[in-house]
């Protein structure tokens, strides 16, 4: 295994962190609307992911990162190729984390409900988007011998992408809603129960499709195994779900999207970005990547820093444990 | 009308905009930290109030400002490749390493830690509290450390050679890229201006509530804190200013030149304060000059030569070939000045304020009667400033809020746009460095849509602060003043309502 494949390897599992992780936070912004009933109940959700959604959503800075240190033309193509889809993923982006920060800062309830349409809808948005852009790197798109993408947006919007898209945002909401169970008490967590097990089959249903598409399109022997484990957690989550062992929902939903990702970076290897056109235009490990030396000062980094960073993080989950209900809602201030 | 639109230059004011827009917050964050981390030692150590309410006050304020200053953050990271793809694809491999650096060391630090911070307070024992900001703090300086690290490359390029084959920079030496002069002096540059960002914001806040004689006891704490930590990175941004300078006049003699709007070599040469006429063609109908300056900020002496615009544009000219190599004079030749000339400002009125409020006036016991009694300046022991003087000092103040971050502006400013017609000096062109794919209205699209929000977000900010800053610090609840021993708070609370909550 050379180093680019390693990194290859690193960058999928920075995408599955930001997946699994962000995944759920997602979820929960989208949730406010369908689960919540009120506005305590709203305030109950955000603040299951307020300690958190923030360090969340660095794992996909350092997705974007190490893509730029380790295949800058991966980087280069795929931001500059799908430029309007990422600028609206970042507005969102933008929108959001202040939205989260700024939401109690006042008093008005004008004020509030407005950054609480902005927390669903810059939720929705890049759930369904990431699963678009993936669909397409997975499914190859127009590039050049220059490696330049040539299609315009719409070639982005096809039907394998736009399944895509509707299974992350699912699969998202699924996982929003299992870990909405898992982190509160009382009538919110029981509906939000029964809401994952609604949720958790509309994924299965979508998921099968675009895994099964996939796995007939580009799949091999290793793809189908990551399908299978997918589709298996899938079903473990809401029968876990059912039994009320929310723990084991939310690992098991985690192991979907884990596995799903797995599935669609087994499939593109070795490239990283096909191509349409002709084949031989393909984006791979070899031919993005950045040299040795790069590659070897990045992998020293990445193996002492990982660990580290994923021990700290996991104690915030330790520190911030206890289950919350609208009774533990103080003012805000 | 067709080059004012050319990708390139709609690139270049999208880039200017978001950059300038994020380092207005940056150098906050960085300072608000440490200081906020400062007073919560301050109140672990000693226990006192007003070191909880201070905390907790700035504590907001940070609050407010680092939120925007990580969103957009975000877009710093993936523009590159939007609109620069074949700049990254040339310098990726030595420009994505820091860049990684930092998403994998600093920014998760501070962004774990600071979820922990602002949820902690019932959920952590007050050292633990502390602690996390200090880590918060770290975070943002190795942050800084990282992204001015790949800055600095572009400003002097080290550790690389060029491959032929590939067609790209190719990283050689990273421990290079990470120590060279330059990237040392412009993070000490950086910090020091950051501090003095913060300071300033600190003064001018407390300086608002004295002159309303509101919230004495804790204000009066933070303006000292203030005072002195904007005196000294005041005086350190200066020494460290000095220092680049003379690194950039070894590295870069064409953006020194351009701002002193220096035309021909002179030896020795002046320091212009201030011209009227036409910098941009040679001078000048009015001019004041300092003489010999210049050639100490070069090479600390009065009498060394140093080389004009002209000079510089011909040596290039030999090196690269046929071109113009000189950068827009004007905006390098004013905005060096805005950017001493504010920075330099709220440190003198930083000096004044510490010199008039000297611990044996200020507080004289001739001058106050308890705690909470509103501030007189003092101008001598057994004379007041009077009431008047005092309040324009304190208006001059808070208007010195400001002053540092137009300074940190230019600063940036003069830097990018002094390397031009170079983004990597000496290396690669700025329009080599446009993404080749992306249309015109593409980018006229992302920059429009950035610029509006950005405009809505800064009213949003502006007013939300102004809000904070107004109420004051707040009184302390009972939460407050029995922090929990145990990690994760005590289980005998656990229906207790949360301390903090969005």
């Amino acid at each position: 295994m050379q180093l680019h494949d390693i990194w290859f390897v690193i960058i999928a599992f920075l995408w599955t962190g930001y997946f699994f992780l962000e995944g759920f936070d997602f979820g929960i912004g989208v949730l406010t609307k369908l689960l919540a009933r009120n506005r305590s109940e709203k305030r109950v959700l955000i603040n299951t992911i307020g300690p958190v959604w923030d360090g969340n959503e660095v794992w996909l800075l350092s997705a974007g990162g190490a893509t730029f240190a380790a295949f800058p033309e991966w980087y280069a193509t795929l931001f500059s190729g799908f430029y309007l889809p990422l600028l609206l993923i970042l507005v969102c982006l933008i929108v959001r984390g202040v939205a989260f920060e700024y939401r109690a800062k006042r008093p008005e309830e004008r004020w509030q409900r407005n950054w609480e349409h902005a927390i669903f809808w810059t939720s929705l948005l890049p759930a369904v988007l990431w699963g678009v852009a993936f669909g397409n790197i997975v499914h190859g798109v127009k590039i050049d011998a220059h490696k330049e993408y040539v299609g315009g947006v719409l070639d982005l919007l096809n039907p394998y992408a736009i399944l895509g898209g509707l299974v992350t945002l699912a699969l998202f909401t699924f996982h929003g809603a299992v870990f909405a169970s898992l982190k509160t008490v009382g009538d919110i967590r029981e509906r939000a129960r029964r809401m994952a097990g609604v949720l958790g089959l509309i994924t299965a249903v979508l998921a099968v499709a675009f895994l099964g598409w996939t796995q007939a399109d580009k799949g091999d022997a290793g793809s189908l195994v990551a399908m299978i484990v997918a589709v298996v957690a899938l079903v473990a989550a809401l029968g876990a779900n059912r039994l009320g062992r929310e723990g084991w929902a939310f690992a098991f939903s985690g192991i979907t999207i884990a596995a799903a990702v797995a599935m669609l970076f087994l499939t593109l290897f070795p490239n990283v970005m096909p191509s349409t056109l002709n084949e031989s235009w393909s984006l791979t490990v070899t031919n993005a990547s950045s040299s040795p030396y790069t590659l070897k000062i990045m992998t020293w980094c990445a193996a002492i820093a990982a660990p580290i960073v994923m021990l700290y993080q996991g104690w915030t989950y330790w520190v911030f444990r206890k289950r919350i209900g609208t009774q533990h809602i103080a003012e805000a201030h | 009308m067709e080059l004012a639109l050319a990708p390139e230059t709609m690139a270049r004011w999208q880039f200017g905009i978001t950059t300038v827009y994020h380092f207005l917050f940056v150098p906050l964050t960085i300072s608000l930290a440490a200081l906020v981390a400062g007073l919560e030692t301050a109140w672990v150590r000693t226990g006192k109030q007003k070191y909880l309410k201070a905390t907790k006050f700035w504590g907001k304020l940070f609050l407010i400002n680092i939120a925007m200053g990580v969103v957009t953050g975000i877009v710093q990271e993936f523009q590159f490749g939007m609109n620069w793809s074949d700049y990254s694809r040339f310098v990726g491999d030595i420009f994505g390493a820091p860049l990684a650096f930092e998403a994998l060391i600093a920014f998760f630090f501070e962004s774990t830690f600071i979820g922990l911070w602002i949820f902690g307070w019932d959920k952590l024992p007050k050292k633990l509290h502390c602690f996390c900001m200090w880590m918060v703090s770290i975070g943002t300086v190795l942050s800084a450390y990282f992204i001015l690290a790949a800055n600095s490359w572009m400003q002097h390029p080290v550790g690389y050679k060029y491959n032929r084959a590939t067609g790209r920079a190719e990283l050689t030496d990273f421990w290079k890229v990470l120590t060279q002069d330059t990237t040392l002096v412009v993070v000490f540059h950086t910090l020091t201006a950051a501090f003095l960002t913060g300071a300033a914001f600190m003064v001018g806040v407390s300086a608002y509530h004295l002159m309303r004689k509101k919230h004495i006891k804790v204000m009066r704490t933070s303006l000292r804190l203030g005072l002195v930590t904007l005196v000294v990175a005041g005086l350190l941004t200066a020494v460290s200013g000095d220092s680049l300078g003379k690194v950039m006049f070894k590295q870069q003699p064409m953006k020194m030149a351009s701002a002193e709007a220096l035309w021909d070599k002179a030896a020795p040469a002046p320091f212009s304060v201030f011209s009227y006429g036409d910098v941009a063609k040679g001078h000048n109908k009015v001019a004041i000059e300092i003489p010999g300056l210049l050639s100490f900020l070069a090479h600390n002496d009065f009498s060394s030569p140093v080389p004009g615009i002209n000079d510089v544009n011909k040596s290039e000219q030999q090196k690269f070939g046929p071109g113009d190599y000189r950068p827009n004079i004007p905006v390098t030749y004013w905005g060096f000045r805005w950017m001493i000339g504010f920075g330099m400002t709220s440190f003198a009125i930083g000096l004044a304020g510490l010199w008039l409020t000297r611990k044996k006036f200020w507080l004289a016991p001739g001058l106050r009667t308890g705690d909470e009694e509103p501030p007189h300046l003092a101008l001598t022991k057994n004379r007041t400033l009077g009431a008047r003087l005092t309040k324009w000092y304190w208006r001059l103040a808070f208007v010195t809020l400001g002053f540092p971050l137009i300074a940190n502006s230019w600063g940036w400013i003069f830097t990018e746009m002094g390397r031009q017609p170079w983004v990597v000096y000496g290396v690669l062109r700025t329009r080599d460095a446009v993404s080749p794919g992306v249309t015109q209205g593409e980018v006229i699209t992302s920059l429009v849509v950035f610029t509006t929000l950005y405009a809505i977000l800064a009213v949003v900010e502006v007013k939300l602060l102004a809000k904070y800053i107004k109420a004051g610090p707040q009184e302390l609840s009972e939460s407050d003043l029995n922090p929990p021993t145990k990690i994760g708070g005590d289980p005998t609370d656990a229906d207790r309502p949360m301390a903090f909550s969005y």
